[in-house]
């Protein structure tokens, strides 16, 4: 029978959330495809996660016990390659993580697969897979078929499937992988700078900047503004590596999710969707950029078409 | 040893645009090209490890596109390095990452290359895809998203850190030959002197075909893609309501709906 696989991932003994969100995905598919849902986890404590995965809707769970504690690119990629030969799935599902990025395309490569990365939606026509992702910065979407391929390998956006809160009784069993060489090697983890004299998590009211202002002298006038109006400054990742803010006020997949936020104003910033992951689920996002295309305006509530130079200007004069 | 660090020239979107006539791609007219950023920072980590270790390091930039993109190869050749490689054929157009990585990985072996250098991304579609691919082609040790670099020449393995998310960093040990791809702020990206600029046009740009690498029309473009685009969509209209008028209003007007949410918190 058809199946759809799911490449469930694990950090330092955490199921990754957006895993189950690949699994929502497989679910809402299985129908549409005809096809079961298998979930495989690989880990050193594979077995520990069977629980967390045996949601409604998935037909079996597979454990793979990896040699290793840490994600190990050559790993995933033989033991995933040597699953499909042996299952023949026509969807392979893998969020779009950072450690996905590290073997999901070479797994395509060496297994003659179809392959599309941050997709965000997946629907069969005819019984013909196709994938939407984006394209031109966000600006534009584009939609993706995979003709004469029996696999194909999507990585998924992260909050876009919904997660499955029903647990089933999917079938348990466990794969052997082949031993091959891995030529990573774990060192350390390194954890992120300490929280500094804010925590953006928490704040409810954020004025975030990005690269529209240009210059690092520019920085204080929107961090005055900020101030006189009871909100806490946060930036785009471009400020915080450019050294003009502390990295612990830096928002999106590689700084913090502003988790408590309710209101956001995004000032030059163009909404990539790394900058999204952290503050996308904000109720109120008031975005003011020059640029009428940009994707933060996809997202915003309110939309200022400005610069942001002129309306900083003009906003100190009501909130002194 | 020897550094390839395969470079792509991005498109950037007029504000307005149309697409190409068969609706799979937006029409090349309203196309702005630049290097991609990600790549400026890869080739930033190549001059670095040259300037560290000498001419024990030869740094080679690549592109894989049509006689614009040498922009992107010389605005590299004005920071450093001796020659630049560019493949294109019009077999290549529509090619996808998967293709590209192909390319890359032919022309690694032709130079003997002993480490790849790609950027993590790319900004116009954000596909992640083609350094990792390019490892899988040549059968390397690959790590993704790298934030740090620490290299000895002709050493056996290299240390790097990737990048996780929410800021958290792992630290491993890769084994050469590799490819890294590599992150935003691993480096700052120094400016091109006029100097530099002027001396990188008399710079030689070897142009090959595919075919020149060993490959056939049946492995680049749509027939050897492993995606293909069905058609591009203008996505839906966001909910935003847009606040007009002068600056004066619309300051006004942003200030009235920040007090009153404000006020709801
Ligand atoms: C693995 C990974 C992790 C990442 N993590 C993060 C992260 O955590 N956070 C993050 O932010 N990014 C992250 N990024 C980077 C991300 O891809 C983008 O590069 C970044 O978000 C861009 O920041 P920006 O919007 O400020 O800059 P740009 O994309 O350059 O946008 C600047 C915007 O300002 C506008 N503008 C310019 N001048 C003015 C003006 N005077 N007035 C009004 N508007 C103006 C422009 O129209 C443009 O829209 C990550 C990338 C990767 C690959």
């Amino acid at each position: 029978m058809n199946s759809i696989l799911v490449i469930a991932e694990q950090r330092r003994g955490e199921l990754m959330p957006s895993s189950l969100e690949c699994i929502g995905a497989a679910v809402e598919l299985k129908s549409s495809n005809n096809s079961t849902v298998i979930v495989a986890i690989i880990a050193a404590n594979a077995s520990e996660f069977v629980s967390q995965l045996s949601l409604e809707g998935v037909d079996e769970v597979i454990t793979i016990v990896s040699p290793v504690a840490h994600f190990q690119a050559d790993f995933s990629e033989a033991a995933a390659l040597s699953l499909i030969n042996d299952r023949q799935p026509s969807l392979v599902l893998a969020p779009h993580s950072v450690d996905a990025w590290g073997y999901i395309p070479a797994l395509a490569t060496t297994g003659n697969y179809g392959i599309a990365s941050d997709v965000f939606a997946i629907r069969y026509e005819d019984g013909n897979l196709i994938a939407t992702r984006a394209a031109y910065a966000e600006k534009l979407h584009q939609e993706l078929e995979f003709p004469s391929y029996a696999t194909t390998v999507l990585t998924v956006r992260g909050n876009t499937f919904k997660v499955i809160e029903q647990s089933g009784n999917p079938v348990v069993s466990d794969f052997a992988a082949p031993a091959v060489d891995l030529r990573t090697k774990h060192i350390e983890y390194i954890e992120p700078e300490g929280g500094g004299e804010v925590d953006i998590t928490q704040a409810e009211l954020m004025l975030s900047i990005g690269r529209g202002i240009a210059e690092e002298d520019n920085v204080e006038q929107f961090a005055e503004l900020a101030d006189n109006m009871g909100f806490t400054l946060g930036c785009s990742r471009p400020i915080a590596d450019n050294g003009w803010l502390p990295k612990y006020r830096q928002v999106g997949q590689s700084g913090k999710t502003v988790a408590n936020c309710q209101v956001y104003i995004a000032m030059g910033i163009s909404g990539s969707v790394q900058h999204m992951a952290g503050m996308k689920h904000v109720a109120n996002i008031i975005a003011v950029n020059t640029d009428p295309e940009a994707s933060i305006f996809s997202i915003a509530r309110y939309g200022v078409v400005a610069d942001i130079f002129d309306i900083a200007e003009e906003l100190e004069t009501h909130f002194e | 040893m020897k550094i390839l660090v395969p470079v792509k020239q991005v498109a950037v979107l007029d504000e307005d645009f149309e697409l190409r006539d068969d609706g799979k791609d937006v029409d090349v007219d309203f196309l702005d090209y630049e290097l991609n950023e990600w790549d400026d920072f890869a080739w930033e980590a190549a001059l670095q490890l040259q300037e560290q270790h000498g001419d024990v390091i030869e740094i080679v930039p690549m592109t894989v596109g049509p006689e614009e993109a040498s922009d992107s190869l010389l605005k590299c050749l004005g920071k450093g390095g001796e020659r630049a490689i560019r493949v294109w054929h019009e077999s290549l157009q529509d090619s996808d990452p998967a293709v590209i990585a192909r390319v890359i990985a032919k022309v690694a072996q032709r130079e003997q290359a002993d480490m790849v250098f790609a950027g993590t991304l790319a900004s116009d579609h954000g596909y992640s895809q083609t350094g990792v691919s390019v490892a899988a082609e040549l059968n390397w040790a690959k790590a993704a998203v790298v934030s740090k670099v620490n290299i000895s020449p002709n050493a056996s393995c290299i240390q790097v850190n990737r990048e996780l998310e929410g800021g958290l960093e792992e630290s491993i040990e890769v084994q050469c030959p590799a490819v890294l791809t590599i992150q935003l702020g691993i480096n700052e990206p120094r400016y091109a002197s006029l100097r530099g600029i002027k001396q990188a046009k008399a710079k030689p740009i070897e142009v090959l075909s595919h075919t020149d690498l060993g490959l056939q029309d049946s492995d680049v473009g749509i027939a050897g893609s492993r995606s293909r685009v069905r058609r591009m969509v203008m996505p839906a209209k966001g909910q935003a309501e847009l606040i007009e008028g002068s600056v004066v209003e619309q300051a006004a007007r942003l200030a009235d709906i920040v007090k009153q949410l404000r006020g709801g918190v």
